[in-house]
């Protein structure tokens, strides 16, 4: 019975075709919209904590800031031995110092940033060798001219299916030795592409392109099983102590905690979430509407035919199933068309802003499973009606 | 013929409205069916005939009075027990027709058994069955529009003979029809009776009426006269 029921349903939506879809439209729009934003959602989400976690999972990042007192103090590698030597649960604290530079080879040249920093930094922000080898301590005491070449650079000077292992090139007016490539990385915490850079012994950086031996920054990776809190807390006191700031004077430099930003995403993708389920539960609310009255104009259209059927003996209930079949089948299309427009607007959406694409199952059945909801809301007072017909007037009316 | 009558009204009023509006279309109407009759129901407009119809097609309810059929009384039952009572015993076939447009004859025929649930193959036979008792095989995937109105009437037909209803009730079956067709569906309606079918039709052209066993007139909400095998005796009029 429930299957004729449908395959009627089916037919009489068949049958007004272009009615059915205009119908269907703000349904198809609002479980489109509900499914492309909460793709594309987890899409930035999945990206942002690739890169925190290219950061280090349990990683601060600490650096100078300007307060009233002036320009920002650098930290020196003083400061980084400092915290590695005394801060319990500290695993590895490693300093960054960085410059603009242009990258040559053969003729071909490239506009990057040369990052210096020794292995245990790339260590801490989880850098991986794709090709090569890292720095060995002697290069990095020494300050040679190796470098690491991030994928981008790799890409725009060296011609491809070539190792750029062991060639010379020119960074600046530095020339050095390639001795490897690192993995992809994508896009870093700060929106710069961490695959357009090339990384050299900290003290390489600093001598030849600084001319000093400040930090911008530096990373500092703790034993998880020490609670952040504590260790941010003796950070923070120690680099005080360290910059003699005085009792009521104001930090000069941040300590960043990912763990921190991926909370704060956190709760931004949430925000974001319930803002867009507001606007789809309204898109849907008219879509609904536009279904009842749909329903209603069909109702009126086939008061004969279900006088026929009444006077052939079908009972109230079935009418009213019928009815309600349809819209929710009507509804549920509409569900299905909506869910297939957000899964080609979110593959084009994540393309377009660069973010993996991530199927979300669960938002695709709920979606799904509310906008065939729908049709039983917006469907039980025009199947009702339907239902409440007297068959004799039913048979008459024209 | 059994003892028991299939249908029994007796004393059937029926008010529309109410207050100063109210109109009694029906006064008081007695009036006994046995099994197996052929009964042509007359009277002019207003005169109650259409009105006592709709009840004994268990489509309305008497404002006051008895309606036996089969022994139930049908004015007690609800609006779904009285569907199906129409379900199980009875057939309806309409002056307009009323088949399902851009459907097949087949499926129109099929529309009665949805309800009572069978399966589509048995409901496939049936229609069949149904479709050749009316001749009609041969244009089962018609749609009405494919159909001229006779063939439209006999599909009605045999919509309302697939359930193997005990009574069939035909309210001017042949109205829209040239009398050509008329004829055509009155020797069919005749053939059913004689097979056993109660037959109760409504009609104004008193041709029709002679194919009826039975012929009962109607005035001014009220049973008038009941002719009983008088001209049915005599054979076809034509």
């Amino acid at each position: 019975m429930l299957g004729t029921t449908i395959l009627l349903a089916l037919r009489e939506i068949r049958r007004h075709i272009l009615r059915s879809i205009l119908t269907t439209l703000g349904i198809i729009i609002g479980v489109a919209a509900v499914v492309t934003m909460v793709t594309v959602g987890n899409g930035v989400t999945a990206q942002v904590q690739e890169n925190i976690a290219s950061l280090g999972a349990s990683n601060f990042v600490v650096f100078p800031v300007r307060t009233n007192r002036g320009a920002p103090r650098p930290f020196d590698d003083g400061d980084v031995r400092a915290v590695t030597q005394q801060i319990a649960g500290v695993d590895i604290a490693a300093g960054n110092a960085g410059a603009s530079a242009t990258a040559f080879y053969n003729g071909q040249d490239w506009d990057t940033r040369v990052q210096g920093g020794n292995n245990d930094l790339l260590e801490a922000q989880s850098v991986k060798i794709a090709e090569g080898r890292p720095f060995t301590v002697q290069e990095q005491e020494a300050g040679n001219a190796v470098c690491l070449l991030g994928l981008k650079v790799r890409e725009a000077i060296f011609p491809p299916g070539t190792s750029p292992v062991g060639a010379r090139m020119r960074l600046g007016n530095v020339s050095c030795q390639v001795i490897g490539v690192m993995e992809e990385r994508g896009q870093g915490g700060g929106g710069q592409d961490d695959d357009d850079t090339v990384y050299m012994p900290l003290k390489t950086v600093q001598r030849r392109f600084k001319g000093n031996d400040k930090l911008d920054f530096f990373v500092v990776k703790y034993d998880p099983a020490y609670e952040a809190k504590v260790i941010q807390d003796s950070l923070v006191d120690l680099l005080r102590e360290r910059r003699l700031l005085q009792g009521a004077e104001p930090n000069d430099f941040n300590v960043i905690d990912t763990a921190q930003i991926n909370q704060t995403l956190g709760a931004v993708t949430g925000a974001l979430t319930v803002m867009v389920a507001i606007i789809a539960s309204i898109s849907l609310l008219v879509g609904g509407i536009g279904i009842m009255n749909i329903m209603l104009v069909s109702v009126t259209e086939r008061t004969r035919e279900i006088g026929i059927r009444l006077a052939i003996g079908a009972l109230a209930r079935e009418v009213r199933l019928q009815f309600l079949t349809e819209a929710v089948v009507l509804c549920a299309l509409g569900g299905l068309a909506g869910i297939g427009l957000g899964f080609l607007a979110s593959l084009g959406l994540t393309a377009a802003i660069e973010v993996p694409f991530v199927f979300d199952p669960v938002i695709n059945i709920i979606s799904f499973v509310f906008a065939a909801g729908m049709g039983i809301v917006f469907g039980y007072y025009p199947a009702s009606r339907a239902s409440k017909l007297d068959p004799i007037d039913a048979l008459r009316h024209e | 013929m059994s003892a028991e009558p299939l249908i029994e009204l007796k004393g059937i009023t029926k008010t529309f409205g109410s207050g100063a509006a109210a109109f009694q279309a029906l006064k008081g109407v007695d009036l006994t069916i046995m099994r197996g009759e052929f009964v042509a129901v007359m009277g002019p407009s207003g005169s109650g005939k259409s009105t006592t119809m709709n009840i004994l097609g268990c489509l309305d309810v008497p404002t006051a009075g008895v309606f036996r059929f089969k022994g139930v009384e049908v004015q007690k039952l609800d609006r779904d027990q009285r569907s199906l009572l129409r379900r199980r015993y009875l057939g309806f076939v309409f002056q307009g027709f009323n088949l399902l447009a851009r459907t097949t004859a087949l499926e129109n025929v099929e529309l009665p058994l949805v309800y009572r649930g069978e399966s589509k193959a048995a409901r496939r036979a049936a229609a069949m069955r149904a479709l050749d008792q009316v001749g009609l095989v041969p244009w089962a995937d018609h749609t009405p529009a494919e159909l001229s109105g006779g063939q439209q009437q006999r599909v009605a037909i045999a919509r309302a003979l697939v359930t193997q209803p005990d009574v069939l009730l035909a309210d001017e079956p042949t109205g829209n029809l040239d009398s050509e067709r008329s004829v055509e569906i009155m020797e069919l309606l005749r053939r059913l009776n004689a097979d056993g079918i109660t037959i109760l039709m409504v009609t104004h052209e008193e041709d029709m009426a002679a194919y009826a066993g039975t012929i009962v007139r109607f005035r001014d909400g009220l049973v008038e006269r009941i002719e009983r095998g008088a001209l049915a005796a005599q054979g076809s009029p034509a």
